[in-house]
């Protein structure tokens, strides 16, 4: 039994940091039908970013996660206004492939500059509980608390803010939207940086949880963020979330109680069969085509 | 228009390559070196790179190298296999047929090695990896003879499981063994499964056997079944990226065994990524930074004052590969590929940075012992050495 | 096509010969004699024979892949998973099942198999394309690739991440053009049969093609099908030159590589699919000199690229080589009724 708890704390973080994630791929596409792709590699730069902070600058936690998520957010703006609004009128996977491309950019960049793997010294005291035989450590909880608060917070923001009311009416319909006063490319942006600022957050979670970080940790995250996102119905806030702690949980789970060697061929086919099942996904609301 | 410039474009600059450098009698000793520089492991490249520059750095400061009558200078070609087989093979494919080198180094990990050393076999071209332990890296897997023309400076996958299970066994005395290691990685399955084999033949019992992949980080759920099988030591043969986090997780998890890791460890990176949680590990690697030889500490003295690091491994190994070559190009008398390449097959002794090593006719795998480290006070200590 | 100067003077000539019935077949028979003389007197040196192999390879990778991606407008993120299947198959049979001297002839029967293996994957992956579209497609695909790694890399009859060997170099240059020639070939004469027409209203409109009478799923399965086994055919060819293959090789990054190639060449356009492939390889060897930034500049030059020729380089213009004779004489023909110049959409 404690063994399953055990696993099921594991689960909660990792998937608490796969939502996060997640959340920045569904906001961009929720609001410009667009996957961007970069993502995974704007979290690796808030994880870096997290690494300058914290080594060069000195600052304690909250700072360092402020300071992520605006130097994220910023960069994420930046890339929009340079490579995405060029693109807005142009075939969707013309975008896709600009967002690939500006993956591997960041990715080679950030190479270029610093080829070693980088080590984040621990910002928050390394404490651990021992609740039976399960033990739940300060950096556990932080994660996971840190989450879940953001998460709240932006399913408020976008429920109740006039913010919220606007993106929810770009995303409903793109050209209808501005005719209502929808300031679009200020909306546009806002969602970029608020999305970017989540990977950059989450980047900075990661940097605490597992302290190691090199400039291709985001490849493989970004993927699995964005299956999350794609499980939990895309375009959904809420599926995303949702999608997130799924797939920690199909991971974790899947290696806990099988061989670890079949954890991806495992937690891959249980999505694919979910997605048989459920083709839009958990959240997602079957599109209508109307011919 | 614009679409047919840029393609007649590309074919001119196809042409000029082609036509490839013109030929003239060698002046200089050209050497290759394949990097991983970019790609899943830009750490070993850069590390390869380093090491290449300072070999023949300290050659050409010397006046270059003595072959019979004249001393050449040493001519470095870098390339770059941005973590991808087929760039390997074309890496090796360009420094033979276009820069036209003596011999190649590189690349290190066996993945990108294997590739580039059918090019080199095929064109006989004398290849020596620094670091890749994989047997079949210089076996020619269609005979089952030893390839030729391919060479390595490190000991090999076999031997190093070997030599840990036995120190686990009688150096730990344990008697159950966990091991963690990336199924996705042919260095870390191999090791794994060389120790599993050797270990549980001595009477020893692998109590967990579990696995990860590549670029993955969290380890908790592993290390938890890890936890349940209570071993008496645990095995982590992987690289130094991964396992201050493994370890991390583990005392978090309130693992107390003691950890024992591969020559994957052998970098300088290790203590700063891992901190305190690595005091009291314990790892097999190819030479003892406190214990070394003068070569070796003139090396490490070298490499801190160009570089201002530690060197790792890679490095260490990569400059004995140079090294090798260069004591082998001077023992030929000539420059030639081929005579190069025998001379070489035929080294009695070269007292490199990472021991001695000794080259018998039938095999491409050099005849070296492995140390025992421990890592103590923040800092790599000798603990014990293993022959063959 | 060419400069000015070149173009007034030479370009009627050339048209004319162009047009000449045959010469498109006298002119591929010349170069797949070029094919066997190149290695055999030496005329380029083994780089750059290596190099034009690896480019044919890759336009076998584009043009397969353009098939689903450009042709029929769905997202396949999992190309790298076929290439795989078809890789290990052909590498097993040459490896285990054929006896060593024979090799050499049995290769085509080797390049085949893993074809054939891999288009039966494809046919799997057909299945759950009649019901997501889009992005869910691509999430399919993506797993596809994702399985058929962690697949490999847990079989250790195959090696697992050790990765296979054993393979005599047997792709050569005369294969490589034969299989380009003829997933190009293919390729073509789909798209421009029946089925490439229904293949081409699904990307236009899924619903009213079905409306149209045509059998998307029968559709969509050929497509699947002709796709993965050239992609196979790509796979066992660079097994049999690299001589050793892992599952890493055939990673997302493979993938993504492909994908890479498609778009920059141009969607839905035969013609700019090989541009693709041939510019994408040239160019990561060319900037070799530039060590660790060439990795930086090629994104980067992609990004540029798709800003200011979002459409790729071609965009969906083809070629009027590729294109047969009745179509191009049916679009001249609309286009003189409207008196505008012909020239593809």
């Amino acid at each position: 039994m404690s063994y399953l708890l055990q696993q099921v704390l594991n689960a909660l973080q990792l998937g608490s940091i796969y939502a996060l994630i997640a959340l920045g791929y569904t906001m961009v596409y929720g609001i410009l039908t667009m996957i961007n792709f970069a993502h995974g590699d704007l979290f690796m730069v808030g994880a870096f970013l997290c690494f300058l902070s914290v080594v060069f600058l000195k600052l304690p936690f909250v700072p360092t996660l402020l300071a992520s998520m605006v130097g994220t957010a910023l960069l994420g703006v930046t890339i929009e206004r340079l490579a995405y609004k060029p693109l807005r009128q142009a075939p969707r996977v013309s975008a896709i492939i600009t967002a690939l491309g500006v993956g591997l950019f960041l990715e080679n960049f950030t190479l270029a500059l610093s080829p070693y793997p980088k080590h984040i010294p621990s910002f928050v005291p390394d404490i651990s509980w021992m609740l039976g035989d399960v033990s739940i450590s300060l950096l556990q909880i932080v994660v996971i608390a840190c989450s879940l608060v953001l998460m709240v917070l932006l399913d408020l923001m976008v429920r109740r803010t006039m913010t919220g009311m606007a993106m929810r009416a770009i995303s409903w319909d793109k050209t209808t939207a501005p005719l209502m006063g929808v300031p679009v490319d200020l909306i546009i942006s806002m969602t970029f940086a608020i999305g970017t600022g989540l990977g950059g957050v989450a980047g900075v979670l990661y940097g605490l949880a597992y302290p190691v970080i090199d400039p291709y940790m985001g490849i493989m995250v970004g993927w699995k963020a964005f299956i999350s996102a794609v499980v939990g119905g895309i375009g959904n806030i809420r599926g995303a979330m949702i999608g997130g702690y799924i797939l920690g949980a199909v991971e974790i789970l899947v290696v806990a109680f099988l061989p670890s060697t079949y954890r991806d061929f495992v937690a891959f086919g249980l999505l694919l069969v979910l997605l048989v099942f459920r083709p839009h996904g958990i959240l997602g609301k079957p599109t209508v085509q109307k011919v | 228009m614009k679409r047919a410039g840029l393609v007649w474009c590309i074919c001119v600059l196809v042409a000029l390559g082609a036509a490839g450098c013109g030929e003239k009698a060698p002046s200089t000793i050209r050497v290759g070196v394949i990097a991983e520089l970019t790609g899943d492991m830009p750490a070993v490249g850069e590390s390869c790179k380093k090491a290449a520059q300072l070999a023949v750095k300290e050659m050409n400061d010397t006046g270059g190298v003595q072959v019979g009558d004249t001393r050449y200078k040493v001519e470095l070609f870098i390339e770059d296999n941005a973590g991808k087989a087929d760039q390997s093979a074309s890496a090796a494919q360009k420094l033979i047929t276009q820069q036209k080198v003596l011999a190649i180094i590189g690349p290190n990990a066996t993945r990108y090695a294997i590739p580039a050393s059918e090019i080199a076999e095929g064109s006989k071209v004398l290849l020596i990896t620094p670091w890749s332990t994989n047997p079949k890296t210089t076996v020619d897997a269609r005979t089952g003879a030893p390839k030729k023309y391919v060479f390595r400076a490190c000991f090999t996958d076999p031997f190093q499981g070997r030599v840990l299970a036995r120190f686990a066994m009688d150096g730990l005395k344990a008697r159950k063994a966990a091991v963690l290691y990336d199924v996705a990685s042919d260095y870390n399955k191999g090791i794994a499964e060389f120790f599993k084999a050797t270990f549980e033949q001595n009477g020893g019992k692998v109590v967990a056997f579990e696995t990860y992949t590549t670029n993955d980080r969290d380890f908790s759920a592993q290390l938890t079944k890890i936890k349940k099988a209570e071993p008496d030591v645990v095995f982590l043969p992987n690289y130094y990226s991964e396992v201050p986090l493994q370890i991390q997780q583990a005392r978090r998890l309130a693992i107390k065994a003691p950890f024992l890791g591969s020559d994957s460890w052998g970098s300088r990176e290790l203590i700063t990524l891992c901190g305190n949680d690595c005091e009291g590990c314990y790892f097999s690697t190819h030479y003892a930074p406190d214990a070394a030889a003068p070569a070796a500490r003139r090396f490490i003295q070298a490499f801190k004052t160009a570089y201002g690091g530690m060197p790792d491994d890679v490095a260490a190994l990569t400059y004995d590969s140079f090294g090798l070559f260069r004591q082998a190009v001077s023992e030929a008398g000539t420059i030639d590929r081929q005579a190069v390449r025998d001379a070489l097959a035929k080294i009695e002794k070269y007292e490199g940075v990472t021991g001695d090593m000794q080259f018998r006719e039938g095999s491409s795998d050099p005849v070296k012992s492995a140390v025992v480290l421990r890592i103590k006070d923040g800092s790599f200590v000798y603990f014990a050495n293993a022959h063959p | 096509m060419t400069g000015p100067l070149i173009g007034k003077r030479w370009m009627p000539l050339v048209r004319s010969l162009a047009n000449r019935p045959g010469f498109k077949s006298g002119l591929a028979a010349a170069a797949f004699l070029l094919s066997f003389v190149i290695p055999a007197a030496g005329l380029l040196d083994q780089y750059v024979q290596l190099i034009l192999m690896y480019i044919g390879i890759n336009i076998i990778l584009t043009v397969s892949l353009n098939l689903i991606n450009g042709y029929m407008g769905e997202f396949s993120v999992g190309h790298a998973g076929f290439m795989a299947v078809g890789a290990y198959t052909a590498s097993v049979i040459s490896v285990r099942l054929f006896p060593a001297p024979w090799g050499p002839w049995l290769f085509p029967v080797a390049v085949a198999a893993g074809g054939l293996a891999a288009a039966v994957t494809g046919l799997l992956v057909a299945f759950p394309s009649f019901k997501t579209r889009g992005d869910y497609l691509a999430i399919v695909t993506l797993a596809f690739g994702m399985i058929v790694k962690s697949a490999i890399e847990n079989i250790d009859a195959l090696g697992g991440p050790r990765g296979f060997l054993g393979m005599e170099r047997l792709t050569t240059l005369p294969w490589v053009f034969f299989w380009t020639a003829l997933s190009i070939l293919a390729i073509r004469n789909l798209v421009y049969s029946r089925f490439g027409r229904g293949i081409l209203s699904i990307r236009e409109d899924e619903i009213a093609a079905e409306l149209s009478t045509v059998d998307t799923r029968r559709v969509k399965m050929l497509a699947f099908v002709v796709s993965s086994f050239f992609a196979g055919v790509a796979g066992a060819l660079f097994a049999h030159l690299l001589q050793f293959i892992n599952p890493r090789v055939f990673d997302i990054i493979k993938s993504t590589d492909i994908l890479i190639m498609v778009y920059l060449g141009g969607i839905g356009s035969l013609g700019g699919s090989i541009i693709g492939a041939v510019v994408y390889t040239v160019l990561l060897e060319l900037l070799r000199p530039l060590g660790v930034w060439r990795m930086v500049l090629m994104p980067l030059v992609l990004v540029l690229l798709m800003i200011y020729r979002p459409k790729g380089i071609m965009g969906l213009r083809e070629f009027s080589w590729f294109v047969p004779g009745t179509d191009l004489n049916a679009g001249r023909r609309w286009h003189k009724k409207k008196g505008t110049v012909y020239g593809p959409p």
